[in-house]
């Protein structure tokens, strides 16, 4: 028995399992399956903000008792009262002077450090890498404790506050800061510095007109962070503050007796002024673009 | 392990240096360096030696005098024996600050691994703004941010509602080290979570050190990632590969660096942490963090609390000579 093309191509199509477009829930699966690792980032995000939110929402809140855990009434009366309470003013204004010079000595030296091992080789690389690593590594109270070790034999004791808390955080700053900047001039494109020396510009020119524009973002960075970090450091601070009351400070003894929800308005404020100042640049490059 | 896999990474800038750093005098590295370096050593190396010293003086800073007193000729090494005795075979201390720092270590890298993942490969255009996105909670002070979880982990939370009617507690509070093991193995003697809440529990101190330290390993896990070259995966998928397999064989080992990188950045410093156990933990619940805040604050036995740093700093100097004799120092900054 023979059969044409034609229906022998017939009986193949009918043989076939009907064609459909995928469901709904097939659809969603596959969505699902090929996004399942920004699941987990979005996850982790939340987890990273949840506390932020906590934070900001109970600068809104009217604790019942002494404690601002648990959410009871709102009100901004922390918000416009938060100016009056000296002990938070003047401990938000000593975290704020520490920091600032912190963040400068910090940058100064820490920027040094990064141009010489981004751009230079020398001997004992290794050594240099090590003793920036380990003050990142080394748990804050083995090294508050330590530098307490070094003030008391100095006999410092008595004079422990603004001097040797800032001094600490420089120490802690600096090797932030150069991982920070010796990733902006790892990233350089050394041509760009190379068209300019063939340009006859002479060094200090090249320097100063592409190599330090190009890297003055990576400073940027280290400053905010090493500003934040100073600001809100407690575990070196509390060895080191003798009885120099900083804002982690103020937060850490009000704990006992409850932090008020004027130390949260703080907290809102300086996450506001950082998100801010850094979403700034980012948004005046979108709309430029626009 | 090691960095010479990674293409284009830290380990070839060197050779690039010396051409570029002909021309400029050989003092010059060592001049940039000097007021950096100078400050580490003085207020870094320093001080370490000054706490080595003092693990092996006598004294007390509230008796007697209060002076310590040091002599080659009459080390005391039995700060490290009352140590050794009090916070190792009395209370586990020291090994729970570990276990502790290991749980959350491994913890922040199943976290952090997607994230520094889809922010490096997968973000496209918000790469940048996740980037902020990742560092802003460090403006808000941590102190804060750590009490926020007496918050979310209260009782009546949902999160703690939750976990109670699906078993999880239940499960938690099973996990536990049985009356019958000698003392110093007592890590978990009440479980992993108490029948009916978290807070002041073990779980919570592990889930607040986990959170305070997710951006050390965030950061270092996205730095070494963003510097596979794609070429590479599609290379592995073009060769029949699966994404899964391209994952384990490529990905993953490329990023090794930043895993071991971040690890160090968490690990120790979390085995040192005192915040996370003084806000969310039991009162009876302390970590090396605050036995060695203890030892200097409250009762000025310095020799003791030294000892107990340098125990620390024992753990600290074997996991970065390990790391270094495998991957050299170039990756840690």
């Amino acid at each position: 028995m023979t059969i044409t093309i034609d229906e022998r191509r017939e009986q193949a199509l009918a043989a076939l399992p009907p064609h459909r477009e995928p469901g709904f829930w097939a659809r969603a699966n596959r969505w699902i399956r090929t996004h399942l690792v920004q699941f987990f980032a979005a996850f982790a995000l939340l987890f990273m903000f949840l506390p932020v939110m906590i934070v900001v929402l109970f600068s809104f809140n009217v604790p019942a008792g002494r404690f601002n855990y648990n959410w009871n009434q709102f009100s901004t009366i922390a918000w416009t009262n938060v100016w009056q309470d000296p002990q938070i003013t003047d401990a938000v204004k000593l975290s704020i002077e520490i920091a600032l010079l912190s963040t400068t000595v910090s940058v100064v030296l820490g920027t040094l450090i990064a141009f010489a091992i981004g751009r230079h080789n020398f001997r004992g690389r290794g050594g240099i890498n090590l003793l920036i690593f380990m003050p990142m590594a080394t748990p804050e109270v083995v090294m508050g404790s330590s530098l307490l070790t070094l003030f008391v034999a100095a006999q410092l004791e008595g004079s422990l506050g603004f001097a040797t808390i800032t001094v600490a955080h420089i120490m802690f700053c600096i090797s932030f800061v150069v991982v920070t900047v010796k990733a902006r001039i790892a990233g350089l494109d050394s041509r760009l510095e190379q068209a300019a020396m063939d340009l006859y510009a002479d060094e200090r020119t090249t320097f100063m007109k592409i190599t330090f524009p190009l890297v003055l973002p990576g400073i940027v960075a280290a400053a905010l962070l090493a500003f934040s970090l100073s600001f809100d450091d407690f575990v070196i601070t509390n060895f080191t503050s003798g009885q120099a009351v900083t804002f982690p400070m103020f937060v850490w003894g009000a704990n006992t007796r409850g932090i008020p929800p004027e130390a949260n308005v703080v907290g809102a404020i300086m996450f506001i002024i950082a998100l801010v100042v850094v979403l700034l640049p980012e948004v005046v490059k979108r709309v430029r673009k626009s | 392990m090691s960095a010479a896999p990674v293409p284009g990474a830290a380990s070839a800038a060197p050779a690039d240096d010396v051409a570029r750093s002909v021309g400029t005098k050989s003092w010059t590295p060592y001049a940039l360096l000097s007021p950096g370096m100078l400050w580490l050593a003085i207020f870094f190396l320093v001080p370490t030696v000054m706490l080595l010293r003092m693990s092996l003086s006598s004294g007390s800073a509230f008796a007697g005098d209060g002076t310590f007193s040091f002599s080659w000729g009459a080390l005391q090494w039995g700060n490290y024996g009352d140590a050794v005795s009090k916070y190792v075979i009395d209370s586990p201390i020291f090994q729970k600050s570990l276990i502790y720092a290991l749980i959350a270590t491994v913890l922040c890298l199943t976290i952090a691994y997607p994230l520094a993942y889809t922010i490096a490969f997968k973000a496209g255009r918000w790469r940048n703004l996740l980037l902020v996105l990742v560092i802003a909670p460090f403006f808000t002070s941590f102190l804060l941010r750590t009490t926020a979880w007496s918050t979310i982990l209260s009782d009546s939370s949902i999160v703690v509602q939750f976990m109670e009617n699906t078993g999880m507690l239940t499960v938690l509070h099973a996990i536990n080290t049985p009356d019958s093991w000698p003392t110093w193995t007592q890590i978990f003697p009440d479980g992993l979570t108490g029948e009916t809440r978290v807070l002041q529990t073990p779980l919570a101190v592990i889930l607040g050190i986990t959170y305070n330290f997710l951006p050390f390993m965030t950061l270092p896990l996205f730095a070494s990632l963003e510097r596979i070259d794609v070429r590479l995966i599609e290379a592995a998928t073009d060769l029949y590969s699966s994404a899964f397999t391209a994952f384990r064989k490529v990905t993953f080992p490329l990023s090794l660096p930043g895993v071991v990188a971040g690890t160090l950045l968490t690990f120790i410093p979390a085995a040192g942490d005192p915040v996370n156990a003084a806000l969310l933990g039991a009162a009876n619940d302390s970590l090396m963090g605050n036995a060695i805040d203890a030892q200097f604050k409250a009762t000025g036995n310095y020799p003791l609390a030294a000892s107990l740093s340098v125990m620390l700093m024992v753990v600290i100097v074997t996991m970065v000579a390990l790391y270094v004799r495998r991957a050299g120092t170039e990756e840690l900054v």
